[in-house]
């Protein structure tokens, strides 16, 4: 439903390059990447607020490329809020009514409707200054919805919250989506967010799409060095992939291990740390990628343990605090390491 | 001390007293009594028969109320015409924004008799623009008309600055959002920006009224008469003598002071609203 052609978007020391992006109706798209990547340029350009120097932006089979943002029917919800400081809550939700002519701020159906989801009618004759921050956050939602727009645009909705509001807004959303049917384009730098709610997810990195794709098949199968150390692969090496009777390897320095990826030549791999397993004796039904290692460091990282072994080269795994504690390790110790191949993931570039 | 309870913009508070701030506080007390001693002398000290007087002669009331309403007119025109050039300073860029920012200011820097001379050579009934008002049956010399663009160039500047800082305070995303919700660019201004801003325009626009009420200067070269106060003041210390020009001086100073406390009373209603 929402179709985006060769968008290229040109602002004072910043460009948007060849965006191609195609979103179904009523998905849950979620545009992640570092900050100053273009997310908010992005999500602003489907919204008409900057001027497009290339390509073509289509709703529902309509070319909005040059439409004005009022008439787009694309609600957008920022980072913090952006409520209108000096109107009430009720007026603040019923602004897209009555900017359209509508009289009532209290009977709207859709109003009561989203005031009623949301469960904040009890702040309606409230100015935003005497709201919390997922208070607010709820309000610009209902605002934004009012209108019963085709798209969401929400940039970084949970970046300004603490952990316990983040969780109850996060939930808020999905209600929304799910009850609504509204399609969605949520914009964070914060992979784990994305993960956790994007349906499709697209990597944006210094103005272009470096990956679209399923969310998982994303942090499974990342594309490239950017996308694969942006959604925290962390062990990611440059070596030669051969297939040596028949088997896929990949050799970094010394060390071969054995992929499920088919490829040739120079490439990349990325291994995820929550795939690789450790042990402290040689495990019993033994067989591919297992290598002698030395722990090299141990990060405490709460109720995960970070644990770098050096076969060479050095690896890093996660443990669960339990699991850390029953091994007892500490730097210099000797340990095995196994690498399942089909989390050996290899890519060109 | 009082200024050291006192918190930065980010609620910090100073490092605490020292032999430094008594200096500053003495110097801080010396230029504090040299600004409203005069003042308030003049208005409590001065003989109260004559300030009664004054207030019940005509040639003065005549003279404060044409200074109030030229400035008034001044104004009008200042906040039709200069608000919407702040909204563009605040909003926008553009070629040269910078060097007409700068000019804009100009007015405040260059001596006011200079000003005054340099409108008498546009707007006097020999040059172009003079010849075109006078066609409608305006003219400028030794008329309101000439008191009005004298108070205005000298104090625009005032209103476009207090404008154009009020305009930037607006969160352009509020703007944005109201797009996004249905409102077209006139509808954002008027129920977005404008309300947003509109107390530090109003502040500014007294601030402007209060200047070009006590502009001498520029008037003086193109309206010598009828004589707006800051004029008679002058004529009346020139011919009779102090005694004669503190009433109506004083009359001013009231008045500039209860613009003062209005423009303060203002700012700080916004302050307790934001």
């Amino acid at each position: 439903m929402i179709r985006i052609e060769n968008l290229r978007v040109e602002l004072p020391g910043f460009a948007l390059r060849d965006i191609n992006l195609a979103i179904d109706k009523g998905d849950y798209f979620i545009l992640v990447g570092p900050s100053a990547s273009g997310k908010t340029v992005l999500l602003e350009s489907i919204a008409g607020m900057h001027k497009v120097r290339a390509g073509r932006i289509w709703l529902n089979d309509r070319d909005i490329t040059w439409r004005e943002p009022e008439k787009r029917q694309i609600g957008m919800v920022y980072q913090d809020s952006a409520l209108f400081p000096h109107l009430t809550v009720a007026q603040n939700i019923a602004f897209g009514l009555i900017v359209r002519g509508r009289k009532t701020e209290q009977w709207d159906p859709q109003m009561n409707r989203l005031v009623t989801l949301l469960e904040i009618s009890h702040l309606l004759p409230r100015k935003p200054i005497h709201l919390s921050g997922g208070e607010k956050q709820k309000v610009a939602l209902a605002r934004a919805l009012v209108t019963d727009p085709a798209v969401l645009l929400l940039d970084e909705p949970l970046g300004a919250l603490d952990p316990q509001t983040r969780e109850n807004v996060r939930q808020e959303i999905i209600k929304i989506h799910a009850e609504l049917g509204v399609t969605i384009i949520h914009v964070t730098h914060d992979f784990e967010e994305a993960v956790t709610m994007g349906q499709h997810i697209a990597v944006i990195g210094a103005g272009t799409i470096r990956q679209t794709g399923r969310a998982d098949e994303v942090f499974r199968y990342p594309n490239s060095e950017f996308v694969a150390r942006f959604t925290m692969a962390i062990n990611i090496f440059k070596g030669m992939a051969q297939i040596i009777g028949g088997t896929n390897t990949f050799a970094v320095g010394d060390t071969r291990l054995v992929t499920g990826s088919r490829q040739e030549g120079p490439c990349w791999a990325a291994i995820r740390p929550e795939n690789i397993l450790l042990s402290t004796v040689l495990p019993a039904d033994h067989g591919i990628n297992v290598f002698p290692a030395v722990v090299a460091g141990i990060t405490n990282k709460g109720s995960i343990i970070e644990v770098k072994v050096d076969l060479p080269p050095v690896m890093t795994c996660l443990l669960t605090r339990h699991i850390f504690d029953e091994m007892d390790l500490e730097p210099g110790r000797s340990v095995y390491l196994t690498v399942p191949p089909a989390s050996v993931h290899l890519f060109s570039g | 001390m009082k200024s050291q309870e006192r918190t930065d913009d980010k609620g910090e508070r100073p490092i605490a007293g020292h032999g430094m701030v008594w200096l500053f506080a003495l110097l801080g007390t010396l230029i504090l009594l040299f600004i409203l001693v005069p003042l308030f002398k003049m208005v409590f000290l001065s003989n109260k028969d004559a300030l009664w007087n004054a207030l019940l002669d005509q040639e003065t009331l005549n003279a404060v109320w044409l200074t109030v309403f030229a400035a008034l007119i001044a104004t009008g025109i200042g906040f039709l015409l200069g608000v919407p050039l702040a909204y563009l300073f605040a909003r926008y860029e553009f070629p040269g924004k910078g060097i007409l920012e700068g000019l804009i200011d100009l007015p405040v820097v260059v001596p006011h008799t200079a000003a005054g001379i340099a409108l008498l050579f546009v707007f006097g009934s020999n040059f172009l623009v003079g010849r075109g008002f006078k066609l409608v049956g305006i003219q400028f010399i030794d008329s309101l008309a000439g008191i009005v663009i004298a108070m205005l160039f000298v104090s625009v500047p005032i209103l476009i600055t207090s404008a154009k800082e009020s305009f930037r305070k607006v969160d352009v995303r509020l703007e944005k959002v109201a797009r996004t919700l249905g409102a077209s660019p006139w509808q954002v201004f008027s129920r977005v920006t404008f309300p947003l801003a509109w107390r530090s325009i109003l502040a500014g626009s007294l601030m402007m009224w209060a200047r070009g009420m006590s502009e001498f200067g520029a008037v003086v070269i193109l309206a010598y008469h009828p004589s707006i106060a800051p004029i008679l003041i002058y004529q009346r210390f020139e011919t009779y003598g102090l005694a004669q020009a503190i009433p109506v001086a004083a009359i001013m100073i009231i008045i500039s002071a209860f613009v003062f406390i209005g423009v303060q009373a203002l700012l700080r209603w916004r302050g307790q609203n934001d």
